[in-house]
């Protein structure tokens, strides 16, 4: 009868001890997650047109991976004077959209973390120095052609070098590189 | 009989019919020159054909010929004048209008600006004290006057409209006609001088009247009209008869609306953007849903991805919505049954912990409780680049 007893109050912690477990470890092993080191820099890739450079892509791609670090592609979107900042702006998403989804995709197949913004202002600047005075960002990528890539001209890197409170990577241009991810590139049902 | 009939007199309308207030019909168009004006004069010929005391308030004929053909024989009021700095300007006389007590009054452009030292500022002001005094009124509107789509249109079409109605005034109306007319046709009618003079012609076909321009402002005017008529069968539904409120349990012709339902993760950006994408192919709106466990708090992460998300939303002209809940189901159903939504859009969820397991997914609960809404789970990208890599 005692043994029985035993093995009843043995089974029910058991069971006790399974339902605890189940309920505390979720599956697919989140405890060998957890040991790995989070991600702790952030790097902002801002955009306003249809494309990127490549090169300025693999930059971040490279310095994420090197620094276990974020990558933030912006699409800064610009809103015209006449119109409330807060205004939508369906004409610009339907051209930076895709591109965001491209880049996302890509760097996700690259097996690096990404986490996307939208930057609205008046220029692309008034779009990033609102999107620097909301969040930090530890690197910021832009490339130095001037071509509308990212929106940027050379005043504003100039500004961007002497107020952004990061570190900036400015990419010399390549004129034989003229290699881009553009919005056609996204794949899938997008 | 009467007193009125009997001394031989009209009665008022207001007597006519007691304390009713007049009927508004407005003619909705996508811009100047598809005909709206003269569509409300053919409707105000017919009604004086048929005995009805029909007047024009205000006609504005633009020059142009064939309008101002149509008006003949239509009794007009003359307008009244007012000097403002030094400038002759003539408006609409209201007061001329209520005195006469007509059975239905037409009144060319319900956007307009009176002018200053008017009755009221804006025609449709006017216009609603003569619906008061029991008058049928026949109007005409462009679409870019329209408040809430002020923005938009500009946006779309880069010209700010500055005169604009509350939308209400417009959901307020007895009925609204839309006036179709395709881009092509339209353009060919300003090429033939039947909309401006041959001088401003070219720097219309330059400015506002380009064919991207009028496609997305039919595309708004068709889609405005179908929202009213969704409106007023969701307005049947609550006080109409037993044969409207079966008309209402139809299916929904027209109008989808999306719902996505979000949380302040990186990756939900995604489901955002994809959901997007599908209510721009659907022309619908779309509705953002966060359901947040009562208390729940938030990590700093979680703050900035939050904030990011409402930016998001608004840059898209999403609508995003919080609720408190421990129930996410029952909280998605009562949103979705209150907003009309037609289709939801779920990301993967995160792997269930202990007796949640056992839960049936929320979007078969959805699918259960919301029959007749579409129900999508958006994949997991991430998931599938890792799977790649293995």
């Amino acid at each position: 009868m005692t043994m029985l007893v035993i093995v009843v109050v043995v089974a029910a912690a058991g069971i006790a001890l399974g339902i605890a477990a189940g309920y505390w470890l979720p599956p697919h092993g989140r405890l060998a997650r957890r040991d790995r080191p989070r991600p702790v820099r952030r790097i902002l890739l801002p955009f306003t047109g249809e494309a990127i450079s490549r090169r300025s892509f693999e930059a971040a791609v490279r310095l994420a991976k090197a620094e276990n670090a974020t990558v933030m592609p912006a699409f800064l979107a610009t809103v015209p004077m006449n119109l409330p900042l807060e205004t939508p702006l369906p004409v610009q998403c339907a051209r930076g959209m895709p591109l965001l989804e491209s880049i996302e995709q890509r760097l996700i197949s690259q097996g690096v973390p990404v986490d996307s913004r939208v930057g609205r202002g008046r220029t692309a600047r008034d779009a990033l120095r609102r999107l620097l005075e909301q969040e930090h960002f530890d690197r910021i990528i832009v490339s130095a052609d001037e071509d509308q890539h990212s929106g940027l001209g050379y005043d504003d890197l100039r500004w961007l070098l002497e107020r952004a409170p990061a570190e900036i990577l400015i990419l010399r241009t390549a004129p034989e590189d003229t290699r881009q991810i553009s919005s056609n590139a996204v794949s899938g049902h997008f | 009989m009467s007193e009125a009939i009997a001394s031989g007199e009209s009665p008022s309308p207001a007597l006519r019919s007691g304390e009713r207030r007049g009927r508004l019909k407005v003619f909705l168009g996508m811009a100047a020159g598809v005909g709206k004006t003269f569509r409300m004069l053919i409707e105000g010929r017919v009604e004086l054909e048929a005995g009805r005391d029909v007047v024009v308030g205000l006609l504005e004929t633009h020059g142009r010929a064939e309008t101002a053909q149509l008006a003949e024989g239509l009794p007009i009021l003359p307008r009244v004048r007012m000097t403002y700095r030094q400038t002759m300007i003539e408006e609409m006389d209201l007061r001329a209008i209520v005195v006469r007590e007509p059975e239905i009054c037409l009144i060319d452009e319900l956007a307009h600006t009176n002018a200053p030292g008017s009755e009221h500022a804006k025609r449709y002001e006017d216009v609603e004290e003569i619906l008061a005094a029991g008058i049928d009124v026949l109007s005409t509107l462009n679409i870019q006057h329209l408040e809430s789509l002020n923005d938009h249109i500009t946006e779309l079409s880069g010209i700010r409209v500055r005169e604009t109605i509350p939308d209400a005034i417009l959901g307020r109306a007895d009925e609204v006609v839309l006036i179709d007319l395709t881009p092509e046709a339209l353009l060919d009618r300003l090429r033939a001088g039947k909309i401006y003079p041959s001088e401003r012609i070219d720097a219309a076909l330059n400015n506002f009247f380009r064919i991207e321009n009028l496609a997305a402002l039919r595309e708004v005017a068709l889609r405005q009209v179908a929202e009213e008529v969704g409106a007023k069968r969701l307005t049947t539904e609550l006080v109409g008869s037993r044969e409207e409120s079966l008309a209402a349990d139809a299916p929904q012709a027209v109008g989808e609306r999306l719902l996505a339902l979000v949380e302040p993760y990186p990756g939900t950006q995604r489901l955002v953007r994809r959901a997007w994408r599908s209510a721009h192919r659907l022309g619908a709106e779309l509705d953002l849903l966060w359901v947040r466990k009562p208390g729940q708090r938030l990590t700093a992460e979680n703050e900035r991805s939050l904030s990011a998300l409402r930016q998001l939303a608004s840059v898209l002209g999403a609508k995003m919505f919080e609720e408190e809940s421990d129930d996410v189901a029952a909280a998605v159903v009562e949103h979705a049954s209150r907003r009309g939504t037609t289709y939801i859009l779920v990301g993967r969820s995160r792997p269930a912990r202990g007796v949640a397991r056992l839960r049936v997914p929320l979007p078969q609960r959805l699918m259960q409780r919301l029959p007749g809404v579409d129900v999508r789970i958006v994949a997991d990208r991430s998931q599938r680049a890792s799977a790649d890599v293995q």
